[in-house]
């Protein structure tokens, strides 16, 4: 234990804590989530690649980690910030988390006023940060300097970085056949997928249209994943080669990589949406859906052109949470219907994957 | 789809009097509800027989029914009112049953009303044992499995059906639940059941599987007619499996499920309201949850708001009731806002980043011959509630709240007793589920035992254990630094328990503090963890680096309100009402309300109730901090019950600006020896009195003043510990319990007033003139505990020089004791000729009672004179004179605490109260008896035991009911004769011990329908009173509610079969024209 431990904001806020996880120090971009459970799923999800995440919940830890529960296979958020950390009580628990990151070799922030870290987050937006960690001494204007220094994941390629390298076969049941294009995907949607009865191969990110083609599939899923989607120009260029020949669903990255896909254009959101709580009004049957939700980035609504239409919105701040395209089978929706962690409200939206399938 | 525009009148049903499992929460759902559809511009009329509701103030409805919640009452409303809808969803079990009860009668359909909020098929789904469980296996989810067997050989098939031990035997219909048992193989099985189908009357046992030492949970799920659903809190049970839910300690939001069990039981219960047909508004699915393999059951669910509602509300910041009487009129979710960020809307869940702990307070002081063990019935009669960064420090705050005389978990006095144990007993009183379970933890946890042994006797989950092992761990290292002293504030330790850890006093701890720059921070409870700006000021304190910045209020003075924290018998509701006043009069007159307070049941702890609300513990180092934080300009403390006047002298002392009575004034008035001095300058008579140290000094001051005497510790709210003593073996075996009982406080001693009439008054001053609100005429004799005892306004029967002289006397007491704001006194009346008794230069529990009565606001005026108003600029300089009666009747918790003696005495033992109004005295007297549910027959069987000293005073009551309602009676031996020399036939009945057949057989065979039992002090009625409480039968205690009963029944109306019914609105309107009659 450090007692020198804390987050720099590249705006040269501090935050201290106690350094738990592994003892180090690493760049970030540092976000906070809402969920008051799934600690587990947050810091396995591809999708927080190169972020610091906070968790705003008071009590985190409490019920350990398992292995059913992982969304991938490792942890890619490059810190966790929590209020109180936790040894595991649960019957399903492993392992505590506190193990699980210093496995990972990733640290934990614990014991800072989360609260504070939130509503600044909150005012001033997503930015770099650094964590400092590794029990060195450390000045806070040297570890301010490291967080403005580092280079950020705006542009990047992330999705490459966390990506399967090669294809592999998730499920072999299954009359129709899904292909997802993993860009970071979490182990849910293909979970999801199975359950719905579908044959499911996981193919990297990298994969060209043709290649997929050639795996004969009746959909193709462009899976969630880390980072900005002006990066993945590759999926892209697929998607475009793939639309009308297939039908696609998009899932968060994959959201707005259709949405690039078809001319649209994404823009950064002041401090995203982490969370497993957010309103969303699906605008086809005018109902609503509490779902879960983890991105910065979001298909900016002037820029839709004549090819998409909006399908569903979040009633918080109005963005857009759904499109599909107006005359192609594709559709796709900026929240995760796979949750994991987050409610199922929007499960049915891999049975109407399935339709679209069926039909086309 | 925005609200309905075919409805233009909307019933509500309100909860009816508090009792336990059914406090003051649903006062607080229904005011949500007025406030919300009466701005939506709906025509409310409201029924609830509680006059020290909120609700039922006038401005929340058009027209305010204070009628009894019976089925005749209800249908006479609903033909005179011809409501287009009745939403009973936010009135607790006793609105939605009468509802049930309206629509299986038909009086519904006769009269179009439609049932909004809840669908009539639905409740049955819910509510029906059988019909709930098939409508759960029928969607997958699994309950209990449980079946009634008459026989053994029945039980058996169910046993083997269930397929494992243990298993849970519960005879049906038995006094008190006696007889029942977990059996853990055969043998014990059949034990258990063939004592059970014993026990029970009617021969029936209930053989369940046995969920002891599973988790629970409870989810708070809204819902709209277009199907979205949200849930609104999760709350885990810390108490496994066995304890009723409202005597469990609880934590929110959830804290030992993995997300995956989570959205589990999330799904499910959103499931469970679908399958149960519930369209719009609130419910409540509790589960259990096997800790050993995540195996979950339903538990049941409640298909309206609940006690967890309101909990779920206050600890969430989303107001359910509101969000779901909105829903009822035909808004959806998505339409409606989220008052606390004004820019999201409602159809979120809320998410939390502190951690809130609910802590039952019990009163088994009350009820010494009551089971303290807790099980599935509830006990409680209050709760606390806190809000912490982390668990420790919210379950810290938890306990300070409860006012119970703890001030956290270990390093306090009252923990030191518990530590001293023994392991055996300790192990026993863990193994027990009770109230002090949480300081025999502490104890065990001092005593080095292991986790793994504490979680096997208690079945707290792991997590928990942890949290109270750390802070066990932690007191033996505090010392005088800044670190270790910052971090003993997180973990929750107030300035008390650091005090004795540093062996300083309070005030130098709170120095030392401050000086080393630890000072509370304020959280704000703003339903989405900082995700967006809140404007709505609901806080907490806590010790973390961000502080909510104080609001700026443009230059308003800001007043801040002490409310009474927890409920408990002799501090309720009624404290609360005042309370609340005083927030709504200052906010009109243009203050900055700040309101202070620790109970999630109230009105008062609503967000939009005060400008401001702190939900804190309200102790001296808690309020002192709000205080200093907001610079306050005055605080009040007369309103809020005991609880805020413990605390005056205090924080008076450090600095803070009492606003209202002086508290040396209170206190005087609460010294006896000042007081008395005080009452000679004035020229009142007091019963004579003294005052005594030990048992010898009693005796001899009895023996001056002459028996009976009424004993009883100074500095005790509700009467504790008080008693009227005949002798003075009787006074020798009280002094020795008392003296305990009040560490250090002398006993006082005063001449009981025999056959006096007592009366209460309660009256407003300005500091200058005085203003008598109401003068309540009990209808019990002196010697019951004012707040036990039924009480009329106007009184009916004192002259007009008796009259003259409480007024003149009134004025006096307040002039003497410098009253700005209520005070109440208590005077008895003998022989025509005034004592003051008691005197409390602050709100009573009678002034929402006198308030409805009247129609005058005696608590708002009260705040507006401490503010600085006079009397006349109020326009209040007349004692209000009502052309009606208003009857108070109080109700009781008997029925929860089987085997507790029922009778009346100083000690006070109710928990609610109800009012009865009419323009004839002796049917607004009925009509109270009817609220209370003790509803007097019109004829039948009457069961009479009365002591010798009343038999003549009762006897022309009895030739009365005989001659013209022939009643039938059935009497003791005694009271038999008495009966037979007046030439009244009776059936003798044996005494419940001397033979049969008995009281018992009798209420068997329904062969009576009504119980007098007037009893002398210390006879050996009370099996047969507790018979009446089991059996739901109605009971009178004295004559003089024998006499009131009479002549209500003599009452034409009520011969012809028919209630008359008068809004309060009307009734407060006779006043208006009296006054200008005159």
């Amino acid at each position: 234990m450090s007692s020198q431990a804390f987050l720099a904001l590249a705006d040269g806020t501090v935050f201290n804590g106690v350094s738990c996880g592994a003892a180090c120090d690493l760049p970030g971009e540092a976000v906070f989530n809402t969920g008051m459970s799934g600690y587990q799923e947050i810091v396995s999800d591809p999708s927080y690649f190169g972020q610091i995440v906070t968790l705003s919940t008071a009590e985190v830890g409490n019920y350990g980690c398992n292995d059913e529960d992982m969304e991938s296979r490792g942890v890619f958020l490059n810190g966790l910030i929590v209020q109180n950390l936790n040894p595991p009580s649960s019957w399903r628990s492993r392992q505590s988390l506190d193990d699980l990151l210093k496995q990972s070799k990733r640290p934990i922030l614990s014991g800072v006023d989360t609260r504070r870290l939130v509503l600044h987050i909150r005012e001033k937006g997503t930015q770099k940060a650094w964590l400092h960690a590794d029990g060195t001494d450390l000045s806070v204007e040297e570890a301010v300097a490291k967080a403005r220094a580092w280079s950020g994941l705006d542009g990047l390629d992330c999705a490459a970085k966390v990506a399967a390298a090669k294809p592999y076969v998730w499920s072999e049941k299954g009359d129709l056949h899904v292909v997802v294009i993993d860009c970071g995907v979490k182990y849910n949607i293909l979970r999801q997928l199975a359950a719905a009865g579908f044959r499911v191969t996981v193919v990297p990110c990298g994969t060209t249209a043709e290649e997929i083609f050639k795996l004969r599939p009746n959909g193709v899923l462009l899976s969630n994943g880390p980072g900005d989607p002006d990066g993945v120009v590759g999926v892209v260029d697929c998607v475009k080669k793939l639309l009308g020949k297939v039908p696609v669903m998009g899932i968060c990255l994959g959201h707005q990589i259709l949405g690039l896909a078809c001319g649209a254009r994404t823009g950064r959101l002041h401090f995203g949406h982490h969370g497993c709580n957010h309103p969303v009004k699906n605008l086809l049957t005018n109902t609503v859906e509490i779902t879960s939700q983890n991105h910065n980035f979001a298909i900016m609504p002037d820029s839709l052109g004549g090819n998409l239409e909006i399908t569903h919105v979040n009633l918080n701040d109005g963005t857009i949470e759904g499109v599909r395209h107006k005359t192609l089978p594709a559709f796709s929706v900026q929240y995760h219907p796979e949750a994991a962690p987050g409610p199922f409200d929007a499960r049915y939206l891999f049975g109407q994957f399935k339709e679209l399938m069926q039909k086309h | 789809m925005p609200r309905r525009t075919d409805i233009h009148k909307i019933m509500l049903l309100g909860a009816g009097p508090v009792v336990i499992g059914q406090g003051c929460e649903f006062d607080y759902s229904g005011v949500q509800a007025c406030k919300a559809l009466k701005r939506e511009g709906y025509e409310i009329v409201l029924l609830n027989s509680n006059p020290a509701t909120i609700m039922t103030d006038t401005e929340f409805a058009d027209r305010t029914y204070l009628e009894p919640m019976t089925p005749e009452y209800l249908h006479e409303i609903i033909r005179r009112e011809r409501p287009d809808a009745l939403l009973p969803t936010l009135g607790g079990q006793t609105a939605l049953n009468l509802a049930m009860e309206a629509w299986r009668s038909g009086v519904l359909k006769r009269y179009h009303v439609e049932l909004i909020g809840a669908d009539a098929n639905a409740i049955a789904r819910a509510e029906d044992r059988r019909l709930f469980k098939a409508t759960m296996d029928s969607i997958g989810i699994r309950s209990a499995n449980s079946d009634s067997a008459h026989s053994l050989k029945e039980a058996m098939v169910i046993a083997r059906a269930i397929g494992k031990w243990p298993l849970i035997v519960r005879p049906g219909f038995t006094l008190g639940g006696s007889g029942g048992g977990i059996a853990h193989d055969e043998a014990e099985f059949k034990t258990i059941v063939e004592r059970g189908l014993e026990a029970s009357l009617n021969h029936e046992v209930l053989v369940e599987e046995s969920l002891l030492g599973w988790k629970e949970y409870e989810m708070e799920v809204m819902c709209d007619k277009r199907g979205t659903s949200v849930i609104v809190c999760s709350i885990e049970n810390m108490d496994p499996m066995g304890v009723h839910t409202g005597d469990s300690i609880t934590v929110a939001p959830a804290m030992t499920l993995t997300d995956r069990e989570y959205q589990a039981m999330r799904e499910d219960s959103l499931n469970v309201m679908r399958a149960i047909g519930i369209q719009t508004g609130g419910s409540n699915v509790q589960w259990a949850v096997n800790p050993q393999n995540g195996e979950r059951l339903i538990i049941e669910m409640n298909p309206r708001v609940s006690r967890s509602s309101a909990l779920a509300s206050k600890a969430t910041g989303f107001p359910i009731a509101k969000i779901a009487a909105l829903l009822a009129v035909g808004y959806s979710l998505d339409e409606l806002r989220n008052d606390i960020t004004e820019n999201t809307p409602a159809c979120f869940e809320p998410v939390l980043d502190y951690v809130v702990v609910k802590m039952p307070r019990f009163t088994f002081e009350k009820f010494p011959a009551a089971n303290s063990t807790l099980g599935t019935q509830m006990k409680a009669v209050g709760e606390a509630m806190s809000i912490g960064r982390n668990f420790n420090q919210a379950f810290q705050k938890a306990i300070r709240s409860l006012e119970t005389g703890h001030w956290g978990f270990g390093l306090e006095k009252k923990q030191v007793d518990f530590d001293q144990l023994d392991d055996e007993k300790i192990a026993a009183e863990l193994a027990r589920p009770n109230a002090d379970r949480v300081y025999m933890l502490h104890a065990a946890l001092k005593h080095g035992w292991p986790l793994e042994k504490i979680q096997e006797l208690t079945g707290f989950d792991m997590f928990y254990l942890r949290k109270l092992a750390e802070l066990a761990a932690f007191e033996t290292t505090i010392e005088n630094t800044p670190e270790s002293l910052r971090k003993a504030k997180e973990l929750g330790y107030s300035d008390r328990q650091l005090a004795l850890a540093l062996g300083m006093d309070e005030l130098a701890i709170r120095d030392l503090r401050k000086k080393y720059g630890i000072h509370p921070a304020y959280g704000t409870v703003d339903t989405c963890a900082g995700e967006f700006a809140a404007t709505t000021p609901y806080y907490y304190s806590t010790y973390a680096e961000y502080d909510e910045p104080v609001r700026d209020v443009a230059g308003r003075k800001k007043i801040m309100i002490l409310g009474g924290g927890p409920n408990r018998i002799g501090q309720g509701i009624e404290f609360d009402c005042c309370c609340c006043h005083a927030v709504f009069a200052l906010k009109d007159a243009g203050y900055e309300t700040i309101m202070v307070n620790s109970n999630p049941e109230t009105v008062s702890t609503d967000y939009d109730t005060a400008d401001c609300l702190y939900f804190e513990p309200l102790t001296f180092e808690d309020v002192l901090n709000i205080y200093e934080r907001e610079q306050c300009d005055g605080v009040i403390v007369q309103l809020g019950g005991q609880t805020p006047l413990n605390l005056a002298t205090e924080l008076e002392n450090a600095g803070v600006k009492i606003i209202g009575t002086p508290p040396t004034d209170i206190d005087a008035a609460d010294d006896r020896g000042i007081f008395k001095e005080i009452a000679k300058q004035v020229g009142i008579r007091q019963p004579a009195s003294g005052m005594a140290a030990d048992a010898e000094d009693a005796c001899r001051i009895a023996a001056k003043i002459g028996y009976p005497v009424l004993v009883r510790p100074s500095f005790v709210l509700g009467g504790r510990a008080m008693a009227i003593v005949n002798q003075e073996d009787a006074l020798r075996s009280y002094m020795a319990e008392a003296t305990r009982v009040s560490e250090g406080h002398p006993i006082l001693i005063d001449k009981f007033l025999s056959d006096a009439q007592e009366l209460d008054v309660d009256c407003l001053s300005d500091g200058r003139d005085t203003v008598v609100g109401a003068i309540m005429e009990h209808v019990e004799q002196a010697g019951i505990h004012s707040g036990d005892s039924a009480c009329s306004i106007p009184p009916r029967d004192l002259s007009e020089a008796v009259l003259a002289e409480i007024h003149t006397a009134s004025r006096k007491l307040a002039k003497a004791l410098h009253v700005v704001g209520l005070m109440n006194i208590q005077f008895a009346v003998q022989h025509d000729t005034l004592y003051v008794i008691e005197v409390n230069p602050r709100a009573s529990r009678t002034v929402p009672f006198a308030s409805k009565a009247t129609g005058v606001p005696l608590a708002k005026h009260a705040a507006l004179c401490m503010a600085g108003k006079t009397l006349a600029e109020l326009g209040f300089t007349q004692s209000p004179r009502i052309p009606y009666s208003a009857f108070k009747e109080a109700v009781f918790p008997f029925a929860k605490f089987p085997g507790v003696d029922i009778t009346l005495s100083p000690e006070m033992k109710s928990t609610g109260e109800v009012m009865g109004l009419d323009i004839d005295a002796a049917n607004a007297y009925l009509k109270s008896q009817d609220a209370a549910g003790n509803r007097i027959p019109r004829s039948g069987g009457l069961f009479l035991s009365i002591r010798d000293a009343d038999k003549s005073l009762a006897l022309p009551y009895i030739k009365h009911l005989a001659e013209v309602h022939q009643f039938e009676f059935y009497a003791t031996a005694g009271t038999g004769e008495m009966l037979y020399a007046a030439g009244i036939p009776c059936h003798a009945v044996f005494r419940l011990t001397a033979g049969r057949p008995n009281l018992r057989d009798l209420i068997l065979e329904k062969k009576i329908g009504w119980i007098v039992n007037i009893p002398d002090v210390g006879d050996d009625g009370a099996k047969m009173r507790s018979l009446a409480i089991e059996f739901g039968l109605p009971i009178t205690t004295t004559t003089a509610a024998l006499q009131m009963a009479t002549e209500g029944l003599g009452n034409s109306a009520v011969d012809a079969g028919r209630v008359d019914i008068c809004s309060l609105q009307e009734y407060h309107r006779m006043v208006a024209n009296a006054a200008c009659a005159e």
